[in-house]
């Protein structure tokens, strides 16, 4: 790939994701893992935007910038302190931690060196909200209004689950 | 009309018959995010000064009158004496997340004001999907005053985040449903395209019923979105000192004053797009020869104009009311802006499906 200013924003990018998640999973206080953690959400944003799905990057920025990650805050700040003891934990913890993240490495490893990754046709220009809207409401091939039904029924499954358990007796 | 792009198009062709247009295109961002930076602290100068002398006049006051005919530099006073100011440390504060959380909520009205289109060919960023953009870039605005109050780690600061956080992201729901409404009636969401379709009659007028319903929901969840007028209970200051700027001093202070300001002229700017046609000349479909003459005044003009007038009605409405409580605050929101605005915008879909739009 040649040096052009794509790449270079690309390569700022990726640096500030990697760094950013390098920290949110370093750090000890809980809140400040979840800034850096919006940093890198941002940093994908980013990436859809120089892609050309523009609309992607916007949803990526509100619902995980403007919604999950403040359901984070909201989350830490209701359980106490921001800084919890993360010092002593027990072995258990220890064990099945440390298996998460070397099953989640190896497949990732697998995963990258195993896949061809064949050449994919990336819009040229922004893609039309039309076409996006046509897509997701379409009943034809390669439209998606069944996945977004099943969604929209799952949140509100989480909606009346939430008000139940909110629910004054 | 006159179209900025003439400008901005002979700016950029000179630029690139200078240099490579890799670095043409990075000096322009450079330029552009200059300008849009020096437009941003400009107008929140006029609205400072327009607040006090909005406030003064509700209050039978004369406001400030000392520095400067009619008190015009005090503004300029302000700001000086915010920049000199000693910026203080406390010891047992997140340090990180205390000094970032200014700049998200300022990065975050930064990028929804660059959003605005101010004349023909005169915006920044306009998208397809711009009235997405605008409610994306300034959902996480409400981020950086959460971490404000938490990071102060100062009761007060913690009350005014928490109250601060549960009223924007309800009202973001309602400022949604409006716009929705809007994209419904006018069928884009590229803002420059939505000011286009409103050459030969505003939304506001087109969409009759459901458009006014809409703009009004539009101007109660917005002025609740800038934590101003009778929703201001993140900072209220009777009872939590300041709310989440309390333990702020100096300019980390003053980005939150600036960024609450220019919420507001965002708010009133995009009301004005949507609503009020924009930067579109008043015109009556048939007065041709009064179209011709509205088309005389410039764009930028009538688009100051809306918002100021928008602002103004905003600023009213702060200054009449008296505060709300935090339950009567989310009781307004989830009880009656949300089913309003659902039903307001079946409504308008049922009217732009059956035609009945002017």
């Amino acid at each position: 790939m040649e040096l052009n200013t794509l790449s270079i924003i690309f390569a700022g990018l990726a640096t500030m994701m990697v760094a950013a998640s390098l920290l949110a999973v370093t750090t000890r206080n809980i809140m400040r893992a979840t800034v850096y953690l919006l940093f890198v959400l941002f940093g994908t944003a980013g990436i859809y935007f120089i892609l050309h799905y523009a609309f992607l990057g916007a949803v990526q920025v509100t619902v995980y910038a403007g919604g999950i990650i403040v359901l984070f805050v909201f989350a830490a700040l209701l359980i106490g302190r921001g800084t919890r003891d993360l010092t002593h934990t027990s072995i258990l913890r220890y064990t099945a931690g440390f298996t998460a993240a070397v099953t989640g490495l190896a497949l990732s490893v697998y995963l990258i060196f195993t896949h061809s990754f064949p050449e994919v046709k990336s819009p040229t220009s922004i893609v039309p909200m039309n076409l996006i809207g046509h897509t997701m409401m379409g009943a034809d091939k390669y439209n998606f209004v069944l996945p977004f039904e099943v969604v929209s029924v799952l949140l509100l499954a989480c909606m009346v689950g939430a008000l139940l358990i909110a629910r004054k007796r | 009309m006159f179209d900025f792009s003439i400008i901005t198009t002979a700016i950029d062709q000179f630029l690139r018959s200078l240099m490579p247009s890799a670095m043409a295109v990075f000096l322009e961002c450079v330029l552009v995010a200059v300008c849009v930076i020096v437009a941003y602290v400009l107008l929140a100068i006029v609205m400072i000064f327009m607040e006090r002398k909005v406030c003064a006049a509700f209050q039978c006051r004369l406001g400030p009158m000392r520095v400067g005919f009619w008190g015009l530099l005090q503004v300029f006073a302000d700001v000086f004496k915010m920049i000199i100011k000693e910026i203080i440390h406390f010891k047992r504060t997140d340090n990180l997340l205390y000094n970032l959380a200014p700049y998200l909520v300022v990065l975050s009205s930064l990028l929804t004001f660059s959003c605005l289109p101010f004349a023909r060919g005169l915006e920044v960023l306009d998208f397809n999907m711009g009235i997405f953009f605008v409610m994306a870039t300034s959902s996480f605005g409400v981020l950086g005053i959460m971490l404000a109050g938490w990071s102060s780690n100062n009761k007060y600061s913690m009350i005014g985040a928490m109250r601060s956080g549960a009223q924007m992201v309800s009202y973001e729901l309602s400022i949604g449903l409006s716009m929705l409404t809007l994209v419904a009636l006018s069928g884009t969401m590229q803002l420059s395209e939505i000011v286009e379709r409103q050459a030969d009659t505003w939304f506001i007028f087109k969409g009759h019923l459901p458009a006014l319903t809409a703009f009004i929901i539009y101007l109660i969840a917005g002025n609740a979105e800038t934590n101003r007028g009778p929703f201001d209970l993140p900072e209220a200051e009777s009872e939590l000192t300041a709310g989440y700027h309390t333990e702020y001093s100096g300019m980390g202070f003053g980005f939150f004053y600036v960024a609450e300001f220019m919420n507001l002229f965002i708010v009133s700017g995009i009301a004005s797009t949507l609503f009020l046609g924009g930067w579109m000349p008043l015109h009556i479909p048939g007065l041709d020869g009064f179209n011709a003459v509205m088309d005389f005044i410039p764009g930028i003009v009538w688009f100051m104009g809306k918002t100021f007038f928008v602002i103004w009605l905003l600023m009213w409405v702060k200054w009449t009311f008296p505060r709300l409580r935090i339950d009567q605050v989310i009781t307004l929101e989830w009880k009656y802006l949300v089913p309003i605005g659902l039903i307001n915008l079946l409504i308008m879909t049922l009217c732009v499906v059956m035609g009945w739009t002017l």
